[in-house]
């Protein structure tokens, strides 16, 4: 009994890094068809934000706060994630609505960018980038008129930018050679974020011993949720936004500002990331490379719960979580000792993290072959031919 | 290629028609003997990478299925002919030195047959081929397709990738084969006499690929394949199984990617789970995508160039790559739909020549469209155009 109690609080704990992790997706990829890649990039800003606030706060006058940083960081992972995915849906993702193949290789683009920048930002490099960022967007304004009026603007308007990057590179360059600027912020080592005393203990109910940590992730998981589902089901812009999905052009018509509430979709579905990525830093070490580790499964959730269904994303995560807990952690074998060998042997081989994942995987092929659209498909007569 | 009608062949026109081919087999002959060793061996690795490239176009650039997979084919080759190599260079009765280190005694059984190269030679490609064509036909036969396809490719690599790092016994995990140490024909495998040999296997292969897809896209077959990408639902109506044709595409980039992988490992000297990494696959897409899809000689030229770049810019400044690579990937998307290639093929070249002025833009009408006086005109709109544009609000977003 214990041990079953104690796999089902391991694998809800699993689980619910995964539905945070998938929550933002869900709401990106089953409200805008739009495949983020940079989803787990999003997710280490959040984690990298978590750790600045920590820093900030632990030797400063604001040290009362420091118990409470964890909550602090929370909003503050969410606005940064989400304006740097609002900025992503300003430049890149609303020329390419309707073509997700194309999102898809941007998006990923984006995200090996991001990786970089988190690894090689230093004082100088982020002057020079906001140098570059502000002469490419001021550059029409700038430079004359009657320039813009030819029959080789178009190349200007490269030009203009290829020059401001140029500018930005040569200043980084040039205030690199002042030491102090030049100290790389975060480097590429993995960030340690150490959880506050509160969150360091663990509580025993049952005889189950539950790492207060993983109960707090629990509870954010909830909290977010529900905040969710309270914004798209009952607030203003929630109920535009599932206008617009259902139907654009009519939205439109209607006097819904589709394209503020493409921006608004984004900038939630990207904060959630960032608030993922703030439970993450509970769970270890994170680094650069923390977004490659869930972006894959984050999709296998949005895919096997069913594309739009928030519920879908939920037990979808629940799901492959306490399903890969179970056969990761080799608990079949305690709980049904006199099992029939060969089984036995199977269930052996597959009972380490890794291997886990390959059977779940293949087990989550295997059930869209039955049930194509996911867990809980789209009802009605937008399916496509 | 076009074929020229005429039937006496002067000189010129033979040199006009066949001078690709001319330079390919020149600089194939005199490369080796001018570029030191390891450059060589970098080119003969990145030529072998076009033709997954070549396999990625077939399916991308044709079909219009965008697998992020394709490194499962190209690992499990390099895996088939890296055993071969390791059995081939043992005296009778040892094992690779691996499996001591984890208590195996006996060779495993599916690993016996790759002591024979004929069995290697076919399995480089058969089993590749076969693990695709599964694969496909569980996807295709459920009409999942678009962004729902790349995702599973995605799943599945990443099935592969954590099979294959966990293995240690069987396949030694994270560590990969090494062939470089290994005898091929009584030479090293790493040796430079032996580079040469594999440089010409790699051109004569790649060539023979690309042969293999100009044939395959050029007939009924392409057409098809193109009906796929274009239109899926009509071409089903009009009484075609497209999951048919999905699927033998498929398959035959999963072989050409097989042969990839076999050709990559031997002149790299090792395969390991690294290559079936999710960064990896999706690389490969964008050589094709920078090159150009739907153009094969864009594929090849795509992952040799991109490749060589990489290596150039990493060997200096090893920080700035993946901006660049994350740049291309915008910049693909955003700018250059059809790649390099697509776009000069589109008179991209003259464009910018036409806006720099040095000639005149094309003309529909000449006797209108040439006519200075409506030229003036016709630069006045487009300024006015430009001033309100710049003006208002972004130009709307494209609809869905």
């Amino acid at each position: 009994m214990n041990v079953l109690l104690d796999t089902l609080f391991n694998g809800l704990a699993i689980g619910s890094v995964l539905m945070l992790a998938a929550l933002g997706l869900a709401v990106v990829f089953g409200l805008m068809g739009v495949i983020n890649m940079a989803h787990g990039e999003l997710m280490m800003l959040g984690a990298y934000t978590t750790f600045v606030v920590q820093n900030l706060l632990k030797n400063g006058p604001l040290e009362g706060l420091f118990p409470a940083y964890i909550l602090l960081s929370i909003p503050l992972a969410f606005l940064v994630s989400g304006l740097a995915g609002l900025l992503l849906e300003k430049t890149v993702i609303r020329r390419l609505y309707g073509r997700p193949l194309e999102t898809l290789l941007a998006t990923w683009g984006v995200s090996l960018i991001l990786q970089q920048f988190v690894r090689s930002v230093s004082s100088a490099f982020f002057i020079g980038l906001i140098a570059a960022v502000a002469l490419g967007l001021l550059a029409p304004r700038l430079l004359p008129a009657a320039w813009w009026r030819q029959r080789w603007s178009p190349l200007l308007g490269v030009g203009s930018w290829v020059g401001a990057g140029a500018i930005g590179i040569g200043l980084a360059a040039a205030l690199g050679n002042d030491r102090s600027l030049d100290q790389p912020w975060f480097s590429a080592r993995n960030i340690d974020v150490t959880a506050p005393e509160w969150l360091r203990g663990s509580i025993d109910v049952a005889g189950v011993t539950m790492p207060t940590a993983r109960l707090f992730i629990i509870a954010l998981t909830l909290v977010s949720l529900l905040a969710v589902h309270w914004f798209l089901q009952k607030s203003v812009w929630g109920i535009r936004i599932r206008a617009v999905t259902q139907n654009r052009p009519m939205s439109s018509c209607l006097g819904i500002p589709t394209e503020k509430v493409d921006a608004l979709t984004f900038l939630v579905g990207s904060g959630l990331a960032g608030v993922a990525g703030v439970a993450v830093t509970l769970l270890g070490s994170v680094g650069p490379n923390l977004g490659g580790n869930y972006i894959v499964d984050c999709f296998m959730v949005v895919v096997l719960g069913g594309v739009g269904k928030l519920l879908g994303t939920v037990v979808a995560a629940m799901g492959i979580g306490v399903l890969s807990y179970i056969l990761g952690s080799g608990s079949l074998l305690l709980l049904w000792p006199q099992m029939p060998a060969g089984l036995n042997e199977t269930i052996t081989f597959f009972a380490t993290t890794s291997m886990a994942k390959v059977l779940v995987f293949i087990l989550i092929v295997v059930f869209l072959q039955f049930r194509p659209a996911g867990l809980f498909p789209q009802k009605g007569r937008m399916v496509e031919a | 290629m076009t074929i020229t009608s005429n039937t006496s062949v002067t000189p010129a026109a033979f040199l006009r028609r066949w001078w690709p081919w001319i330079a390919i087999i020149a600089a194939a002959l005199i490369l080796p003997f001018i570029l030191p060793p390891f450059r060589l061996n970098l080119l003969g690795r990145f030529l072998s990478l076009g033709i997954v490239a070549l396999g990625i176009d077939l399916i991308w650039g044709y079909t219009g299925l965008l697998s992020l997979g394709q490194g499962i084919f190209f690992a499990l080759g390099g895996y088939a002919i890296a055993m071969y190599l390791q059995l081939d260079s043992l005296e009778p009765g040892q094992l690779p030195e691996f499996f001591g280190l984890y208590g195996v005694k006996a060779l495993p059984l599916f690993w016996q047959p790759f002591s024979s190269p004929w069995f290697t030679l076919v399995a480089i490609w058969v089993i590749p081929a076969l693990v695709a064509g599964l694969l496909g036909y569980l996807v295709f036969r459920n009409r999942i397709k678009g962004v729902y396809f790349s995702i599973l490719t995605q799943a599945a690599l990443l099935v592969f990738f954590n099979f294959f790092n966990g293995q240690q016994k069987l396949i030694n995990g994270t560590n990969g084969l090494k062939t470089d140490t290994a005898s091929f024909f009584g030479q090293m495998v790493g040796s430079d006499a032996m580079q040469r040999n594999l440089f010409w296997v790699t051109v004569l292969l790649v060539i023979a690929a690309w042969t293999l897809c100009r044939w395959l896209t050029t007939g009924r077959f392409g057409d098809a394949l193109i009906a796929v990408r274009d239109d899926e639902p009509r071409l089903r109506f009009t009484g075609y199984n497209p999951t048919a044709f999905k699927t033998v595409v498929f398959t035959v980039a999963g072989a050409l990617a097989g042969i990839s992988g076999a050709l990559y490992t031997v002149q790299s000297g090792m395969v390991s789970p690294q290559f079936m990494a999710v960064p990896f696959s999706i690389e490969m897409v964008i050589w094709v995508a920078v090159g150009g899809r739907g153009t094969l000689i864009g594929a090849v030229l795509g992952a040799v160039l991109i490749n060589y770049a990489k290596s150039l810019i990493s060997e200096q400044l090893p920080e700035t790559w993946l901006f660049i690579q994350g740049g291309l990937f915008l910049l693909v998307v955003t700018a250059l739909p059809d790649g390099v290639v697509g776009w000069w093929r589109q008179g991209g070249p003259g464009r910018i020549l036409a806006m720099l002025g040095s000639s005149p833009a094309s003309a529909t009408y000449p006797g209108l469209d040439l006519d200075p006086d409506v030229l003036a005109e016709k630069r006045a709109i487009e300024g006015r155009a430009r001033a309100q544009e710049s003006g208002a609000s972004q130009p709307s977003g494209a609809e869905r």
